[in-house]
């Protein structure tokens, strides 16, 4: 199919009413614009400073972690209930204090009202307030570490009986905690991801339809709804399990014996806790993946200069994945002792979802197919992620098909594959998606020698620390375990392997101060970036002033006449037009023949 | 799980519809036929705060959907002995009832105009409120006192569970309520409030709705 | 440029890395090889994905890099592409669903002929049990656990009388013939893993879940507990051994029946006065133990400790170690105690001897080690160090204190606990490893601080 250069009369557009404006809050003081802040740009930077903050401390406790495993009993204060609490904490900080609270909290609050041509979120003030629950959530969990018994070591799970039961360190002030703190973040989330979904539906500017949005807003507006719909899930089990620790109920306790007592538990269902957790935990996964292949998409387009390809599939294929990852949850259960029934189910589902992501994939690569692909920062960081991504999505085909998955189930390959899908593919995104904004944040390029070795230790190093760690889980060795002992079946190799691992975690960890440092100093003596150093077209990089000011656009909003991916039109004389560029004798409008 | 995927499965249903409706045919890279006159399709025309409120419901939906749907998985359990019910929540249900009906009358009156019979739906509304949550803590006390305590079987955990999360959306909707009422008293006109008395009558309403599932649940099983 | 050669390299190497690893799925013992199969297919169809859309990608990246006077093709969608492309991936996921889901059919289809046995699990030991003569397992129920009926029999049920009940951490099972294997809790979430086995499943309390297979091999292999179920998740271990009928009938009839375990009769003291003579020479006539001669304080332990240590000592199951000298010395000693009949006597006999504290030799260390105490040790030898008999972890409060220091030098450099009959060994030796000798010093001399004046109060009773 060709496209053509089609003329159209500027006049058939009759100039558009002026849409009702959000109204603004118009702080005075230093403390109203930058703490108590309620314009989204500041919130998002509250949001992401905090979580990068928060994740740095996951990271430490995972170099923890690796350290015992790669070289066992070196340090004294690793032992296994300080290991368990380091492998609770750091998976629980990452899911989601870290990638939930950066990708929805970060980017949602940046990018959502300058991308739909809003001055600022619907609702500043709730905004404000998810901020501040949000940032009391996270001092929540981190006093666990200060209480007696610790904090939890359950897990990020957070299974019960166990939970809650003698033998699992932090079992009583350290799960309180984390529950809390959880119900807190939970009720933060809700108000800003009420903000989120109203924003997009109700906030576009005129001519911005739903078609025109570009897909990092469609990632997070589908992911913003997960959010909302399936956290009550997780908070429900929180306060079931408060009760059955705090009041004696027994809703997931049934008849036990704990340390030689018999308790006065009885009845209730672990089972039915782990229903309810992966009803929330499978969506969770989508809420960090799907801003992430949003943005992605994004990064692509700009930096291949080409219209992402099949931009409605694209857009459906998010919608399908959000819907279905409600119905596939129980593939976390195979081995659970549910209804064995059950999984014939759920392995359907989960493999049917592997359809619209294959298809993602796919017109990711056919975007940079005949492209004109500039390999700056993002767009190696965007290409990191696809080939990372494609593994990670492939190893999770096996654990999806239930008979396939039983072997490796509780083994290192699921810990391998959920890195690489989760934590590798998603922050290879963030890294991107922080040189590709960050002109746009501060009036300023990041270095880009930083950012070329950034990238290349980072995703090197990544690749590194995880494809060998299959093949430990191939073996058989479990997951959450201190320490392997003598077995009959794990050879000493293992244990050279494991020390490897932990030699490139050690590296990639210790190089992310290079990108730290990156973002302050060229803060300070970065290049200059203009408005719209990619030459983008989406709306964000049209506005009046660079870093945008409170109200974003200036005195008039954009008013938007073609979708954000008018790159390389035929006939244009720029290989960009940006969205609220008008129809015009040069300007490109285009019809297939 | 059954109560949880309807509710998701209507929701998604819903979603679907809508983005068919937007996205059907639509071409988005070819230029639209030129549009006059107000928006083009931009969203609901609903003010944003109303909108805000009906995603609230859905996620509150959620929560209660969830919480019925781990209530039936419980069920299953050998321990299960249905709920001693006490009368007063008869009577409770009845307050609550009586308060959405003056939440209505109160957004009428909004609606054209008569700052009395705001004032007074309001009043009222929050005073049945009121005794409803009294008499649902009258309801706790009386079962405790009977020896039904929360940890003597699941179906009484579920009770004091429900109904407290319930009650904590009801104390939730009294604080806008509470603003509401007393930037009246303190001379605004109506049509400052009308917007606020809408959304605490959908509110009303969609916790009355709640309550009568949870309350027909507690009674049939 | 550079990229697209990273990922040609990155490609090939991971390729290479799956070909050349010696780590891989060990040897399959049980009939499922129908999993194997399924995850080679799997293997075969992801592998061409992952090769064929990064080599496209890698080339892609080449070929259109940014070039003077380049411009990109603008196409934003092609339908017909696309569908081929779901419909390919159709085809791709439906072929390697199909036969993962014939394997589940078989797996949730128990075969008829299937014998049954049990696996318990508890914090942090595996026991067994088989339904006897009757071929009916005997009702069981949580409530009925104590420590004299550790496996929560139904006292009342005729069924249950000739179940053989396996307290140990072994288990073996007839080469050939199906097996479903009942998995219950006495408290929280476990798994019963075999990876040679290749099915696993959580042990759940309060509901009984099962899996099936039949063991193909004859050998020994790791059980390993797969669910987090606390401090000592990675030192629950097991074992299975596979072996002909005969000596599996061989093996099984070694052991108890419910009946039998509670018809035991108690040791007689005064019959084992005159049998302690020969301990009290080392052991001190009131059980007080001796450090000049190496032997530790016998008064005050449990007697199901010393009963089974001394029938370690018996079956050279402890204190064979080359470098375990004061061990060797007790095999002879064991010697003379010709049966169990004789060994409880003994050990009855000590119970009477009069228990007052050891005197500590260990300076006692200003460290604040309650923390470290109570989550490496006290969780199954208890809070304040009397030992736990659900927990099978002996007394340590008002113990010789260089003995336990010893004993925890021994396990950590298996001098004690190596022997593969050993059933506490292997955890012992993994939870002594995770202290450095400062830490054991230091935990010791805080377990001899622990107050033993509440022992009899404290000490757990049913």
């Amino acid at each position: 199919m060709t496209y053509v250069h089609v003329g159209h009369d500027a006049t058939a557009y009759a100039p558009p009413a002026e849409v009702a404006e959000v109204e603004l809050y118009h702080p005075k003081t230093f403390i109203g614009k930058y703490i108590w802040s309620q314009d989204a740009k500041i919130i998002a930077i509250q949001y992401s400073i905090t979580a990068i903050g928060v994740g740095l401390v996951a990271l430490v406790l995972s170099w923890l972690m690796r350290l015992q495993l790669g070289f066992p009993n070196s340090f004294s204060f690793i032992d296994p209930s300080t290991y368990l609490q380091f492998v609770t904490m750091h998976g629980m900080i990452m899911v989601i204090y870290l990638l939930t609270a950066l990708f929805l909290g970060g980017f949602g609050n940046y990018l959502i009202p300058l991308m739909v041509g809003a001055r600022d979120m619907v609702f500043p003030y709730v905004n404000m307030l998810s901020y501040w629950f949000y940032l009391f959530a996270v001092l929540l969990l981190m006093a666990s570490f200060f209480v007696p018994g610790g904090p939890t070591g359950s897990g990020w799970t957070l299974y019960p009986p166990q939970s809650i039961l003698p033998g699992t360190p932090g079992a009583t002030w350290g799960i309180i905690l984390m529950l809390i703190s959880l119900a807190v973040f939970i009720v933060g989330f809700t108000m800003g991801g009420l903000n989120y979904v109203v924003t997009v539906l109700q906030a576009r500017t005129r001519g911005m339809t739903l078609m025109r949005l570009p897909l990092t807003v469609w990632g997070i507006f589908m992911a913003s709804i997960l959010a909302l719909l399936a956290f009550p899930a997780l908070f429900v089990s929180a306060i079931m399990m408060l009760f059955d620790l705090l009041l004696g109920t027994s809703f997931f306790m049934p008849g036990i014996v704990s340390m030689g007592k018999q308790l006065d538990y009885g009845g209730g269902s672990p089972v039915l806790f782990q229903h309810l957790f992966w009803f929330f935990g499978h969506p969770e996964v989508y809420i960090v993946a799907l801003p992430a292949f949003g943005i992605v998409s994004d990064l692509l387009s700009t930096h291949a200069r080409r219209p992402i390809f099949g931009y409605r599939m694209m857009v459906w294929s998010i919608v399908i994945i959000g819907g279905l990852s409600f119905v596939v949850w129980a593939h976390h259960m195979y081995v659970s002792g549910m209804n064995p029934y059950f999984g014939f189910f759920f392995a359907t589902t989960t493999l049917i979802i592997a359809v619209p992501t294959a298809l993602k994939v796919y017109n990711w690569v056919l975007t940079l197919w005949r492209g004109n692909i500039r390999l700056n920062v993002p767009m190696l960081f965007a290409i990191g992620f696809i080939f990372t991504f494609i593994h990670g999505g492939l190893t999770g085909i096996f654990l999806g098909n239930v008979s396939v998955s039983v072997p490796l189930s509780d083994t290192m390959f699921v810990v391998a594959h959920f890195h690489m899908v989760m934590a590798i593919a998603p922050i290879m995104v963030v890294m991107g998606s922080i040189y590709h904004w960050y002109p746009k944040i501060t009036g300023r390029m990041l270095n880009v020698t930083m950012g070329k070795f950034h990238f290349w230790v980072t995703f090197l190093g990544s690749y590194a620390i995880y494809l060998p760690m299959h093949y430990i889980g191939f073996l058989g060795v479990p997951r959450r375990y201190y320490a392997m002992g003598n077995t009959y079946f794990v050879p000493e190799s293992v244990q050279t392997l494991n020390a490897a691992i932990t030699v490139a975690t050690l590296i990639v960890g210790v190089v992310q101060i290079v990108f730290l440092y990156n973002l302050v100093w060229s803060y300070f003596k970065g290049k200059p970036s203009g408005d719209n150093p990619w030459e983008a077209t989406t709306l964000e990089w049209q506005t009046a002033d660079t870093p945008p000011k409170h109200g974003n656009f200036g005195p008039e909003l954009p008013v938007v006449y073609r979708w954000a991916y008018d790159y390389s039109v035929p006939g244009a004389d720029k290989d960009f037009i940006p969205q609220n560029q008008p129809p015009g004798p040069t300007a490109a409008s285009v019809a297939p023949t | 799980m059954t109560t949880t995927l309807l509710f998701l499965a209507v929701i998604m249903a819903v979603v679907i519809w809508w983005l068919v409706r937007q996205t059907l045919n639509v071409k988005p890279w070819v230029e639209q036929r030129p549009w006059v006159g107000d928006r083009g399709g931009e969203g609901l025309s609903l003010p944003p705060v109303m909108v805000g409120l009906g995603v609230f419901l859905a996620v509150a939906t959620s929560l209660f959907a969830l919480s019925i749907s781990a209530y039936f998985m419980r069920r299953d359990g050998a321990d299960w002995r249905p709920l001693a019910q006490p009368m007063v929540l008869w009577f409770n249900t009845a307050a609550l009832v009586l308060g959405s009906v003056f939440f209505q009358t109160a957004c009428n009156a909004a609606k054209s105009g008569r700052v009395g019979g705001v004032r007074l739906g309001l009043l009222a509304g929050g005073v049945c409120t009121l005794v409803f949550l009294a008499g649902q803590l009258w309801a706790w006390q009386h079962l405790n006192t009977a020896g039904h305590f929360l940890t003597a079987n699941p179906a009484n955990a579920f009770f004091y569970m429900l109904t407290a999360l319930h009650g904590l959306h009801l104390l939730g909707g009294l604080w806008v309520w509470a603003k509401t009422t007393i930037k009246l008293q303190r001379g605004a006109a109506v049509h400052e409030v009308r917007l606020s008395v809408e959304l605490c009558t959908v509110y009303w309403h969609f916790l009355l709705v709640v309550w009568l599932v949870l309350f027909g649940l507690l009674l049939l099983t | 440029m550079t990229i697209a050669i990273v990922l040609v390299l990155l490609i090939v190497g991971t390729v290479a890395f799956h070909f050349l690893s010696p780590w891989w799925f060990t040897p399959i013992a049980s009939n499922w090889t129908s999993i194997d199969d399924t995850i080679s297919l799997t293997f075969w169809v992801t592998g061409f994905v992952f090769v064929a859309v990064n080599l496209f990608m890698a080339y892609c990246v080449l070929r259109y890099r940014h070039r003077a006077g380049g411009r990109a093709h603008y196409e934003p969608e092609n339908k017909k592409m696309e569908w081929w492309l779901i419909g390919l991936t159709t085809v791709g996921i439906v072929a390697m669903l199909a036969p993962g889901l014939v394997v589940w059919a078989n797996f949730v289809r128990v075969p008829e002929n299937a014998a049954v046995f049990e696996v318990i699990g508890q914090q942090w030991h595996w026991s067994y049990r088989f339904p006897g003569k009757d071929g009916v397992m005997g009702t069981v129920n949580s409530r009925f656990i104590s420590d004299a009926n550790p496996f929560g029999m139904n006292p009342d049920d005729p069924n249950g009388k000739d179940d053989v009940l396996i307290a140990s951490q072994e288990v073996h099972l007839p080469i050939g013939k199906p097996v479903k294997v009942l998995l219950r809790s006495k408290d929280v979430l476990h798994n019963f893993t075999v990876p040679q086995f290749r099915v696993k499943m959580d042990l759940v309390p309060g509901m009984v879940p099962h899996i099936w297979f039949t063991p193909t091999r004859t050998g020994k292999f790791d059980i390993l507990c797969q669910e987090l179920c606390g401090i000592a998740h990675f030192a629950m271990r097991g074992k299975v051994v596979v072996e002909e009928e005969g000596t599996f009938q061989a093996w099984l009839s070694g052991y108890p029946t419910f009946a039998q375990s509670s018809a035991q009769v108690a040791g007689n003291a005064v019959i084992g006065k005159p049998l302690y003579a020969v301990c009290g020479a080392c052991h001190g006539v009131q059980g007080e133990g001796n450090a000049a001669l190496h032997a530790p304080k016998l008064s005050g332990q449990d007697d199901w400790y010393l009963k089974q240590q001394l029938k370690y000592y018996k079956q050279g199951i402890r204190g064979t170690h080359d470098k375990d000298v004061f061990g060797k010395m007790m095999a002879p000693m064991a010697a003379t105690l010709v049966d169990d009949a004789a060994i409880a006597n003994v050990v009855a006999y000590i119970k009477t001897l009069p228990d007052q504290a050891a005197r500590a030799t260990l300076k006692k260390s200003a460290a604040n080690v309650q923390n470290r105490y109570v989550t490496t040790c006290g969780i199954c030898h208890g809070a304040d160090g009397q030992g736990i008999r659900a927990m099978n972890a002996p007394r340590l409060a008002g113990m010789s204190d260089w003995y336990l220091l010893t004993q925890l030098k021994n396990f950590k450099q298996r001098i004690r606990g190596a022997h593969p009959d050993d059933q506490y060994g292997d955890q012992m030796s993994l939870m002594a490893a995770t202290l450095t000798d400062e830490a054991a010093n230091d935990i010791v001399a805080y377990i001899i601080s622990l107050n033993r004046a509440d022992k009899e109060s404290a000490k757990r009773r049913f």
